[in-house]
């Protein structure tokens, strides 16, 4: 056993180990996974001092209240997150972004995301969990990743396996910036649907439904007929790729989402706006905007270089 | 041979191979695929065969649709190149406990169950894809008249192992997931085992599967 590790008071309601996720295995059935919100991934790193692809815990709505046992150590959250440290004689109300010191016996209690989906916990130093196929990334559908692929449970222990011995304060200012008009190239199937429809897809408010998960994000709002076949030959499947079944209710494929689908495919989420929007809460609307492939490259590298100056300001 | 390139957004190709479904074009498919997984072409980080397209992810960090196209449409497809397919037999148990949508079929194809499991039993599948959820194997052809659609509503919950039919093809859950398939059985046999990192596939495209129909107490004994 560890002399470090945290105890979990209370798990939260969908508290995950996540990193940059796992490729090369759509043949055989298993999605890339992997921290939902990438920018915040590698920020919580960074802001611990650790390499920005180490493994960190991902929650939902309802943080982890964790008490940690053993020497010092830093943490950050990110995200849009309300959270709270415990020490010895007094509560701190934290600030995301901004890392603090943990020490024997202190707890940090995870209340909510705030008007988001996803927040995510660093620590300085390394958890003590198990890589399946190169990734801790926990899939809880196909049992995959550390914790035996299920997410983290009340009383249980996360070890840690090294701790850094530089924990020097770091904060940034940053906000993770809202977005409403999500950018989408056409998909492969967009003659299937009615020329009333494919207006309505990029001109009407969609409503994410409560049916959203790691998985997919349902959608609810005016329905999109489909005029030739509700069903295609079933194929592969990409997170962003927005599949409207016969009920004419879009559905975008998240993370962990399934790898081959029949439902012919309307959309798909430009990469730059995939990290803004998972973090769209059940009951917000959304809408499509139409953009060209060319526009969604250039769009993502600016994307990318402001990550980088981010990270790099850190 | 790929009939059309096109892209399915900004991180991934998509190559069509047309619209039919059969071996052939598949094989094709599955040829495309091995090649191009056995070149290790730089920002490419993911491919799915299926039927009849063949769908590769690159990384837009390193790469972009106009390299990767050029790159899969000068590829030199090796015609030797060494496909390795294994011909395996899947012992499935049809107690009443395990065919779930035996009379749902019985009814949709106008055949008793001793008939349903006959024509099921004494066939050859192959091996189109594997995917949905980790390890399951579509597999073909069914005869034309076990060809049923899939449930109006799909289950919540199809339990582990559990062997469905639609239209043309036979597949297996690998484990517990939601699903719309018909089932007719249930095998005792492990399809995907994530602790083996290098083949957690028990079955793969191109492979040949028989069922081999066994009793509730072989069911119960198999992995004892």
């Amino acid at each position: 056993m560890s002399k470090n590790y945290f105890e979990i008071i209370r798990a939260g309601i969908n508290t995950t180990f996540q990193d940059k996720g796992r490729s090369n295995l759509y043949h055989i059935g298993i999605p890339f996974s992997g921290a939902m919100d990438t920018r915040n991934f590698f920020l919580s790193n960074k802001l611990v001092g650790n390499k920005i692809d180490l493994p960190v815990i991902e929650f939902a709505y309802q943080g982890p209240l964790l008490k940690f046992n053993g020497d010092k150590i830093s943490i950050v959250v990110t995200g849009d997150v309300i959270f709270k440290l415990k020490k010895k004689n007094h509560e701190i109300d934290g600030n995301c972004y901004e890392s603090y010191q943990l020490e024997h016996g202190d707890e940090i209690d995870i209340l909510s995301t705030n008007k988001s989906v996803y927040g995510y916990l660093a620590i300085s130093g390394e958890l003590d969990i198990k890589f399946q196929w190169g990734s801790c990334s926990i899939n809880t559908k196909a049992k995959i990743g550390s914790n035996k692929g299920k997410k983290l449970s009340d009383g249980q222990k996360i070890d840690i396996s090294k701790i850094n011995s530089n924990q020097s304060k770091k904060k940034i200012n940053y906000l993770i910036s809202k977005i409403e008009n999500i950018r989408v190239i056409k998909g492969t199937n967009f003659n299937y649907f009615s020329e009333d429809s494919k207006k309505i897809f990029f001109e009407k408010e969609f409503t994410v439904s409560k049916l959203s998960d790691r998985m997919g994000m349902r959608l609810e709002g005016s329905k999109i007929e489909n005029i030739i076949d509700t069903n295609i030959k079933s194929e592969g499947l990409l997170k962003g790729v927005i599949q409207v079944p016969a009920d004419g209710n879009p559905i975008i494929m998240l993370s962990d989402h399934g790898t081959i689908g029949g439902y012919p495919k309307i959309g798909v989420v430009a990469s730059v706006d995939y990290d803004r929007l998972v973090q769209i809460s059940p009951g917000s609307k959304i809408k499509f905007k139409e953009i060209k492939l060319s526009d969604a490259e250039t769009l993502f590298k600016l994307y990318e270089m402001e990550t980088h100056n981010l990270i790099s300001q850190i | 041979m790929i009939k059309n390139i096109s892209n399915l957004g900004d991180a991934a190709l998509y190559c069509d191979f047309g619209n039919e479904v059969n071996k052939d074009i598949n094989s094709e498919v599955i040829k495309f695929f091995k090649a191009i997984k056995e070149k290790n072409i730089e920002g490419i980080n993911n491919l799915t065969p299926s039927y009849n397209k063949l769908i590769v992810s690159y990384d837009l960090r390193i790469s972009n649709f106009k390299k990767i196209k050029e790159v899969i449409e000068n590829l030199d497809i090796n015609e030797s190149q060494k496909t390795v397919n294994k011909k395996l037999e899947i012992p499935v148990c049809c107690d009443a406990v395990f065919s779930l949508d035996i009379e749902r079929l019985e009814k949709k194809l106008n055949f008793k169950k001793d008939k349903i499991l006959e024509n099921f039993f004494n066939k050859e599948y192959f091996c189109y894809m594997t995917g949905f959820i980790a390890g399951m194997p579509f597999l073909g052809d069914l005869d034309i008249d076990m060809r049923a659609q899939r449930l109006e509503t799909p289950r919540v919950k199809v339990p582990k192992g559990s062997v469905g039919v639609t239209e043309q093809f036979a597949n297996i859950y690998t484990f517990e997931s939601p699903g719309g398939w018909n089932i007719i059985g249930n095998t005792p046999q492990d399809i995907f085992d994530s602790s083996k990192e290098k083949e957690p596939n028990l079955i793969n495209p191109g492979d040949t599967v028989v069922f081999k129909k066994i009793t509730l107490d072989e069911y119960k004994n198999y992995n004892e």
